[in-house]
């Protein structure tokens, strides 16, 4: 790997960007490497509009340095980048037909026209709309103008693509679609994709690297896989997937760290994140529902962490169904994923379950250690 | 039955609307060209003629007088638009709240007063012992006084000052609707100022510009009082030659003529302006 | 049904018209409609008037073409009274009859100065019908500054030498026809003669396009020409023996100077517009204005003198003497009165004051 490490796209260095009394962006660093689907995510007011205007160039940072290929881009205005971006509404020029939107960026250019005209029907082809080139942009429906704009950037072969939540405006089955049209899409052209995204879905499934992004500063920065096994701090736990979290303290002893819950319950946990937990210190666990096993009745489940508790709400959505739970004893409330089996079909509220998983699986953070808010609301339920 | 109801609800909506086109708009014109249609023969006695049409293509008064007040028209609509664009490009995108507010006002003023007060205020400020005349002697500008009045350039200012409102409001609404997007877009596919207003502003401010020339263009072609006071002994307004037909020289017959034709042309001109532009009237008034 | 429908939609469209035509005639008092000029209805005599009389004065202002045209519109209603010049009345009746004649019975006629009763009953009379009584006269003539006074004697004198941009006149009939005296004609014995007129006003035309580097501007109103003259940027003007007197008031280097060829006199009349309303009360107004100290007030808010016989001994001292400055008895003598207008001549007048105003 170290032998062949592909060339760096995109580097930034320490950036940051203050409205007034608001840093917007806090000492950003990342390099992304050329032809590779990098998403940067973070919930809405984390500061990713504010770094995607400053690699577009539409905004300049206080501090830090945006390298292109090794070129620094400070003082360099959008129109001169070697950078585009898919707006996130678009932006397709209205007054123009397809076949001009594509071809505006060539005609800056001064590209000739029988060259424009050959590029835009390439690229037309390529993203799957060949006949489109004289329709008028409210001629097209809402996937194709999607592609359209990404056929307008693409035509002018860009060293990065940038992508503000491009999908943000479709329905849910154009949305799913899309993700994996964008995917192919990019390993077609081959172009270093940025996408800028609040849909973990989206960023998960496209991207190789994801940067998760929480009040101005680069939380985690790894792959999906790893994002999700392996979040580095509380707020990636909560903001990645589904997770149960449990407040409460940490109790050392023979058999390794325990959480002592507020509700009283004690669980087996292991200790995850940068800062080291120490006995009596607060400290929060996550538990993804679908970690836990479960049986109904009374069973041993044979792990770690074993608890009887009360069906209180069957939430079916066919393949992703879960129940919320309420321990019989504490009344600490889980939410449990329901495996597929034909044995949960018929599971109703007030039943008995027993519940069971591995003290690997509850990651154990020491509170307090970040910037106060975590992402809380979006810990538990997401 | 639910249809018939709808039918009748929908004509006594349109009901004073029509009443009023036609009462107000359609039977003064329609009176207007039988009376332009006819010739006096006598004391109370009329025939059918065309000769008062006849007399504007072939005297060479009338003719040049309207010619010289469409394009006096057309220089003054251009240059509003000129002067209307950049305003209007401000009120719309630069500033917001207050500011926007009180510089729409600032537009709106001169119409608080009438036309004949805010034409008597130009001459104030031009004439030979006015204002502006005054400041460039003490300022040691100008040896002499200096006469500003009384010419085409006069009227220029008038009609451009009397027209602003009538062009920045069509401009500002269609540039409000303008996502800033779409000019972040241009200017990162590598557009440059300049064309980004040739190809994205422009275009997409057309039917504003173009509805807002229509109106200064009609208004100045229309517009009596402002040519009349500050144009100077050699200027003719057609408006002006109408008016004086109809009340100085009794000429009902001849001023109904002018008027006919002024509407024919000027749609005429309007017509030529939007075929020009590639503009559809039904797209602009959208 | 159909015929039922039909008698609700007949009842509501006379219905409004109904309610139209009967709030004038229940709510309001007895009123005068006076289409009249500027200064001829001041408000003291209206008020004096509705005292005395109960009937209410409905003021419009106006000008000779604006009085024909308005009353031209309606064939002749609208107003109770109107004030046209005598010369501009008779074309009018005869071309749009516009007016009813005078009863003069209803006159009290011993209050009017006989030689100008005698004159209008003459110039406004077609056939048997008298269509005017005289009320108010006065004269065109020059609006002269000091500086120029020595050479402003006649109406040719405007086009003199070293008067560039310095000079303005109306481009209405007055100029046309002063230039035409002074130029040695005479317009008014030519009136019955087109042909002749045609080529003596071509004649004048020519003569004024001359002149037209000596204009400033054409005035249209009497404010316009106030500033012109009063401002100094204009140093002789065309204009009314008023006009000039009142600017000599405030500022005493402008006067007013009758034309050596003779001033060009006008009386302004009473006349009816043909469908008034209300003929006892506009018989009223003119008994009750041509009274001697009435008519001096009007004078006074005018500045023209009147018909009323003995008037002048109520007029204001200041106003005597500027009318004495302007006029010896030699001028007196030689005012040129406007006789009637025959139909057509304004079409005449009118290409040629078009040709005036296009040319270079």
């Amino acid at each position: 790997m170290s032998l062949q490490t592909p060339p760096i796209d995109l580097q930034c260095q320490n950036l940051c960007k203050t409205f007034g009394s608001h840093r917007a962006v806090r000492e950003i660093s990342f390099a992304i490497p050329s032809g590779s689907f990098f998403s940067i995510l973070g919930p809405s007011g984390c500061g990713k509009t504010t770094l995607l205007r400053m690699l577009a160039g539409f905004l300049e940072p206080d501090s830090g340095d945006i390298r292109i290929k090794s070129q620094s881009m400070l003082g360099v205005p959008p129109n001169k980048r070697p950078l585009n971006m898919v707006f996130q509404h678009l932006a397709l020029f209205p007054m123009m037909s397809v076949g001009d939107n594509i071809g505006y960026g060539l005609r800056r250019r001064s590209v000739g026209a029988d060259e424009i005209r050959r590029r835009v029907a390439d690229v037309l082809k390529r993203v799957g709309l060949p006949d489109a080139a004289e329709k008028r942009v409210d001629q097209l429906s809402g996937g194709q103008k999607q592609r359209i704009a990404l056929a307008r950037c693409l035509v002018l072969e860009p060293t990065v693509l940038l992508l503000d939540e491009p999908l943000g405006a479709l329905d849910l089955k154009l949305r799913e679609q899309m993700k994996i049209e964008l995917k192919q899409l990019q390993q077609t052209f081959g172009t270093t994709f940025v996408y800028i995204t609040h849909d973990q879905s989206e960023a998960m499934v496209m991207s190789d690297q994801v940067a998760v992004m929480n009040h101005g500063r680069f939380e985690q920065v790894a792959s999906p896989q790893a994002l999700y096994y392996a979040p580095a701090t509380p707020f990636v736990a909560g903001f990645v997937g589904d997770s149960n979290r449990i407040e409460g303290r940490l109790v050392g002893g023979g058999e390794g760290p325990r959480i002592l819950s507020r509700h009283g319950l004690s669980l087996a946990v292991s200790p995850a994140g940068e800062h080291p937990l120490e006995d009596g210190a607060g400290v929060e666990a996550f538990v993804r529902p679908e970690s836990i096993r479960v049986a109904r009745g009374v069973h041993d489940m044979a792990s770690d962490n074993q608890l009887v508790a009360t069906v209180e709400t069957v939430l079916f959505d066919g393949a992703n169904s879960r129940i919320e739970v309420r321990e019989s004893v504490h009344q600490l409330d889980l939410l449990v994923r329901l495996p597929q089996t034909h044995e949960f079909a018929d599971l109703r509220r007030g039943e008995t379950v027993s519940l069971g998983w591995m003290s690997g699986q509850t990651l154990c953070f020491a509170s307090g250690g970040g910037d106060g808010d975590r992402g809380g609301g979006q810990g538990g339920r997401g | 039955m639910k249809s018939d109801g709808l039918r009748l609800g929908t004509w006594l909506l349109l009901g004073p609307a029509l009443l009023w086109l036609l009462l107000l708009i359609v039977l003064p014109h329609v009176d207007m060209l039988l009376v332009s249609l006819r010739q006096r023969t006598g004391f109370g006695q009329y025939q059918t003629s065309t000769v008062h049409y006849l007399a504007f293509f072939t005297e060479p008064l009338y003719w040049r007088t309207f010619m010289r007040t469409a394009v006096m028209s057309i220089l003054a609509t251009i240059l509003t638009l000129v002067i209307a664009f950049p305003v209007a490009w401000y009120i719309a995108k630069m500033v917001r709240g207050r500011v926007r507010s009180l510089l729409f006002m600032a537009c709106l003023v001169p119409f608080w007063v009438s036309e004949l007060v805010r034409t008597y205020g130009w001459m104030i400020l031009l004439r030979e012992t006015g204002v502006v005349s005054g400041f460039l002697q003490w300022t040691g500008l100008a040896s002499g006084s200096v006469e500003m009045l009384y010419n085409d350039v006069a009227v220029m200012v008038g009609l451009v000052y009397a027209s602003m409102l009538f062009m920045v409001v069509p401009l500002v609404t269609t540039l409000d609707s303008l996502d800033d997007c779409l000019i972040e877009a241009a200017y990162d596919l590598g557009g440059n100022g300049w064309s980004v207003l040739r190809e994205i502003v422009i275009p997409f401010a057309m039917p504003g510009i173009v509805s807002g020339c229509i109106v200064v263009f009609m208004l100045s072609l229309g517009n009596y009082l402002t040519p009349v006071l500050l144009g100077g002994k050699g200027s003719m307004w057609f408006t002006e030659q109408i008016f004086t037909q109809f009340i100085v020289r009794f000429n009902w017959e001849q001023g109904a003529a002018f008027g006919v034709l002024l509407l024919v042309l000027s749609s005429l001109i309007v017509w030529l302006g939007l075929k020009l532009t590639r503009q559809s009237f039904t797209e602009v008034m959208r | 049904m159909t015929i039922r429908t039909g008698l609700t939609l007949r009842t509501l469209a006379v219905l409004p018209a109904a309610i139209v035509l009967a709030l004038p005639l229940g709510v309001c008092a007895e009123e005068l409609r006076l289409l009249t000029w500027g200064g001829y209805a001041p408000d003291e005599v209206v008020q004096a008037f509705e005292k005395e009389t109960g009937i209410k004065v409905l003021v419009t202002l106006s000008n000779n073409e604006d009085m024909i045209s308005k009353l031209r519109a309606t064939g002749g209603a609208g107003f109770d009274l109107a004030q046209p010049s005598q010369d501009r009345i008779t074309s009018a009746q005869q071309e749009f009859n516009i007016y009813k004649p005078i009863e003069f019975t209803k006159i009290n006629q011993a209050q009017i100065i006989d030689s100008m009763l005698a004159a209008t009953r003459k110039n406004t009379a077609i056939g048997d019908e008298v269509f005017g009584v005289p009320h108010i006269w006065g004269t065109s003539g020059l609006i002269v500054n000091q500086s120029v006074a020595e050479r402003m004697k006649d109406w040719t004198d405007l086009c003199g030498p070293d008067l560039t941009g310095k000079v303005s006149y109306r481009m209405r009939r007055p100029i046309l026809i002063g230039m035409a005296f002074a130029m040695g004609e005479d317009p008014f014995e030519a009136y019955a003669d087109a042909p002749r007129y045609e080529s003596m006003m071509e004649k004048v035309g020519e003569a004024l396009i001359a002149c037209k580097p000596n204009v400033k501007a054409y005035w249209g109103g009497g404010d316009e020409l106030i500033n012109l003259v009063s401002s100094g940027e204009v140093v002789a003007a065309e204009g009314w023996d008023a006009g000039g007197w009142k600017l000599h008031d405030t500022k005493p280097e402008i006067s007013f100077v009758a034309p050596k060829s003779g001033a060009l006199g006008w009386i302004d009349t009473f006349a009816l517009p043909r469908r008034g309303k209300n003929d006892e009360a506009a018989y009223k107004w003119i008994n009750f204005v041509m009274k001697p100290e009435i008519a001096a007030q009007i004078t006074k808010s005018a500045g023209n003198f009147s018909a009323s016989k003995g008037a002048e001994a109520f007029v204001d001292e200041k106003l005597k003497a500027n009318y004495e400055a302007s006029f010896d008895q030699a001028a007196i003598d030689n005012i040129k009165w406007y006789p009637p207008v025959p139909a057509g001549l304004e079409a005449i007048e009118g290409r040629i004051l078009d040709r005036v105003q296009a040319a270079k």
